[in-house]
C-alpha cells in the first residue's frame, strides 16, 4: 500500500521520520471493511468510546477520592456535594461501567451469532474474552471503593470464594485482604488495581485490533470478502455509521445518567461499610448476576468436592469454556443466518443468559411457584412431624419427609445445566449434523443478482 | 554470529549437546530463581503487615456483663459474640442428643466455662452475621441465634439446628487470662 498524498510539508517531514500519518491512513481512513456490516457491528467501536469514558472520568475522580477505610465513603459523598460537577463524573462513571457491559455483551453475542470466533479470528476471540475477564475484575473493585454496605459485603463474599480451593483458600482469602477480613488494606490495594486494570485492557485492545486488522471484519454473511468489490473503506462510511450509532447509544446513557442515576445500583451502599451487620440480601451488580447463579447453583456436594468449590469452578469455567468455543463449534459455516437450527438455539442460550441473571437476583431459597402460606403450611406440618419424632426418642429429620418445594435455585439448576449444554455438547454435534443453507458466493452477489434493494 | 556459534558449539563435543545449550539453561534457570526471589517480596508485602498482626489477639473485660447477656466485640474485623449463658440456657445446650445434630458437638466441646459461650459471629453458609446479639432480636427456634440471609437457625450453643448452614458457628481461639478477662486470639 502507497503513503497517503501529504500536501503538508511538515507533515511529510515527520511522516518520514515516523509513519505514523501513513499507518493512520492505512488503519482508520482507507481500511477495507465488508460493505454489508449491519447495526451489530456498532458495538465494538461503542466499547472503544466507552473505555475511553471510563478512564477520562475515572482519572478526575481519583483526584477527589480517598482510598482510606475511615474516609472513602465521605470522600465519595463530598464528590457528590461539594466538587464541581462531581456528581455528574460519578453517575457517568457508575453508570458507565453497567452500559460498557450491555455494549460488550452485545459485542460478544453479535460474535456468537455470526460466527465471529471461526477460523481465522480464534486468537481475535481470545483477546476479546480476556477483555472480558479484565473488565468484571476492575469493575468489582471499583464497586468496592465507595466503601458502602453492598461494597463491603460484595467484597467479603466474592474473595471468601476463594477460600473454596482446597487446602490453599484459606491462606490465598488471607492473602488477598492483606489482613483477616476485608478491611483498610483490602480498600487500598483494590484502589491501586482498580487504577492499573483499565490500561492493561487498554493494552489488549491494541492486541485486539492488530488481530482484527490482520484478517478483516466477519460480516453477517459470515464468508471472506473476495476482492475490492466486497469491501469499502472505513472512513467515511464506517466512520459516519458508528458515529450516528454512538449519538443513539449517548442518548439512552444520558437517560439513566440524568433521570435514573441510581436506578442501576443499590440502595444499601448509601450506608457506610459496617463490618458487624450484613444487609439482609446480598446482590451483585446485574451485569455479574447470571455468574452468581451459576456459582449458587450448586447446592449439593459431588463426591469429595463440596458444593461451594462446585460453584466457584462451575463460575470460572462458564467463561474459560468460551476460549474452546473456536473448536467446541464444529460448524464449517460462519453465520447463524444459513443456521436454521442454530439459530433457534441461539435464542434459547439468549433467554437461558436471562434466565441465569434472573434467578442471580432472587434470594436462592425463596419458593419458585408455590404461595408464601402454601410453604408456610408444608413447614409447619414438617416441623410437627420432627417435633413428634423427636418426643417417641427417634432422630426426627430422619423420619420425616423435608416438604419439597420449588427454589429459584433449581431454576438456576435447571439454566446452569443449559448453559453447558449448549456449549460442551449441542455445538459440537449440531455443527455435524445441522444441513445448513447454500451460501452465496460473494458478499456482493445477493445484491447484483435480484438488483439494488429488491431482496427477499 | 552463526559462524562463531558452530565453531564454539560443535567442537568439544560430538552428541549434539553443546557447550552453548548448556550456558542457554544454565542462564534460564537462574533467571526463573531470580525473578521468582524478586517477585516474593512483593508478593508477602500482600499478607497481613506486623501491625495487623499485633492486632490479631484482643483481651475483653468480662466484669460489666450480666448473666443473659450477649455482648459483641470485633476481633481481626469479625464480629465475636460473647454470651453469659443463664442456667436455663446452659442445660438445654446440654440436654441435646447430639447424634441427631447436623454437626456433632456437645457442648463441653464448645466452652471453657459453661457460663461464657464464645462465638465467631459469620454464619457458616455464605458469611452473614446472624441476629441474636439484642434482646429485640429474633433468636430463631432454638434460643439461640437466627440468619436473616437463608434463615439457618443456632441453639444456645451456637450449633446449627436448622437452615441450610452446614456447620456450626465457629468457637475462636480463646483463653481466660483471670475470672473476669478473656484473651481471645
Amino acid at each position: 500500500m502507497a503513503a497517503p498524498a501529504m500536501n503538508n510539508r511538515m507533515i511529510k517531514w515527520f511522516d518520514d521520520r515516523l509513519p505514523i500519518f501513513t499507518f493512520m491512513h492505512h488503519q482508520m481512513h482507507e481500511y477495507p471493511t465488508p460493505r454489508n456490516l449491519n447495526y451489530w457491528w456498532n458495538f465494538g467501536s461503542l466499547a472503544g468510546v466507552m473505555l475511553v469514558v471510563m478512564i477520562v472520568t475515572g482519572i478526575v475522580l481519583a483526584m477527589n477520592y480517598t482510598p482510606s477505610a475511615d474516609l472513602a465513603f465521605g470522600s465519595v459523598e463530598r464528590i457528590m456535594r461539594d466538587v464541581n460537577y462531581g456528581w455528574l463524573l460519578r453517575y457517568i462513571h457508575a453508570n458507565g461501567a453497567s452500559m460498557f457491559f450491555i455494549v460488550v455483551y452485545i459485542h460478544i453475542f453479535r460474535g456468537l451469532f455470526y460466527g465471529s470466533y471461526k477460523s481465522p479470528r480464534e486468537v481475535l476471540w481470545w483477546l476479546g474474552l480476556v477483555i472480558l475477564l479484565l473488565m468484571m475484575a476492575t469493575a468489582f473493585m471499583g464497586y468496592v471503593l465507595p466503601w458502602g454496605q453492598m461494597s463491603f459485603w460484595g467484597a467479603t463474599v466474592i474473595t471468601n470464594l476463594f477460600g473454596a480451593f482446597p487446602v490453599v483458600g484459606d491462606a490465598i482469602v488471607t492473602w488477598l485482604w492483606g489482613g483477616f477480613s476485608v478491611d483498610n488494606p483490602t480498600l487500598n490495594r483494590f484502589y491501586s488495581l482498580h487504577y492499573l486494570l483499565p490500561f492493561m485492557i487498554v493494552g489488549v485492545v491494541v492486541l485486539h485490533l492488530w488481530a482484527l486488522h490482520t484478517h478483516g471484519s466477519n460480516n453477517p454473511k459470515g464468508i471472506d470478502t473476495k476482492g475490492p468489490q466486497d469491501s469499502i473503506p472505513f472512513h467515511p462510511y464506517y466512520t459516519v455509521k458508528d458515529l450516528f450509532g454512538t449519538a443513539v447509544f449517548f442518548i439512552v446513557y444520558a437517560a439513566f445518567i440524568f433521570f435514573f442515576p441510581d436506578y442501576l445500583g443499590h440502595a444499601d451502599n448509601y450506608i457506610p461499610a459496617n463490618p458487624l451487620v450484613t444487609p439482609p440480601h446480598i446482590v451483585p451488580e446485574w451485569y455479574f448476576l447470571p455468574f452468581y447463579a451459576i456459582l449458587r447453583a450448586f447446592d449439593f456436594d459431588i463426591w469429595f468436592m463440596p458444593a461451594k468449590l462446585l460453584g466457584v469452578l462451575a463460575m470460572f469455567a462458564s467463561i474459560l469454556i468460551l476460549f474452546l468455543l473456536p473448536w467446541l463449534d464444529t460448524s464449517r459455516v460462519r453465520s447463524g443466518t444459513f443456521r436454521p437450527v442454530f439459530k433457534w438455539f441461539f435464542v434459547i442460550l439468549i433467554i437461558d443468559c436471562v434466565v441465569l441473571g434472573y434467578v442471580g437476583a432472587k434470594a436462592p431459597n425463596d419458593p419458585l411457584i408455590a404461595s408464601e402460606e402454601t410453604v408456610a403450611q408444608e413447614n409447619e406440618a414438617y416441623n410437627a412431624c420432627v417435633a413428634k419424632a423427636d418426643a417417641a426418642g427417634k432422630v426426627g429429620e430422619d423420619e420425616c419427609d423435608r416438604p419439597f418445594v420449588v427454589q429459584y435455585v433449581h431454576l438456576g439448576q435447571l439454566a446452569t445445566l443449559y448453559y453447558f449444554f449448549h456449549f460442551l455438547l449441542l455445538l459440537p454435534i449440531l455443527g455435524r449434523t445441522e444441513r445448513t443453507l447454500p451460501l452465496p458466493t460473494s458478499i456482493l452477489e445477493p445484491v447484483t443478482k435480484h438488483g439494488a434493494g429488491a431482496g427477499k | 554470529m552463526a559462524t562463531t556459534g558452530q565453531a564454539a558449539g560443535h567442537a568439544p563435543h560430538g552428541d549434539g549437546e553443546t557447550r552453548r545449550d548448556f550456558l542457554y539453561l544454565a542462564t534460564g534457570a537462574f533467571g526463573v530463581v531470580g525473578v521468582g526471589l524478586a517477585a516474593w517480596p512483593l508478593i508477602d508485602s500482600m499478607n497481613p503487615a506486623a501491625d495487623t498482626l499485633a492486632l490479631s489477639s484482643i483481651e475483653v473485660d468480662l466484669s460489666a456483663i450480666e448473666t443473659g447477656q450477649r455482648i459483641t466485640v470485633k476481633w481481626r474485623g469479625k464480629p465475636v459474640f460473647i454470651d453469659r449463658r443463664t442456667e436455663d440456657q446452659i442445660k438445654q445446650a446440654e440436654a441435646v442428643n447430639v447424634a441427631s445434630l447436623r454437626d456433632p458437638q456437645t457442648d463441653g466441646e464448645r466452652v471453657v466455662k459453661p457460663e461464657w459461650l464464645v462465638l465467631v459471629g459469620i454464619c457458616t453458609h455464605l458469611g452473614c452475621v446472624p441476629l441474636g446479639q439484642k434482646p429485640t432480636d429474633p433468636r430463631g427456634d432454638w434460643g439461640g441465634w437466627f440468619c436473616p440471609c437463608h434463615g439457618s437457625h443456632y441453639d444456645t450453643s451456637g450449633r446449627i439446628r436448622k437452615g441450610p448452614a452446614p456447620s456450626n458457628l465457629v468457637v475462636p481461639v480463646y483463653e481466660f487470662l483471670d475470672d473476669s478477662t478473656v484473651k481471645i486470639g
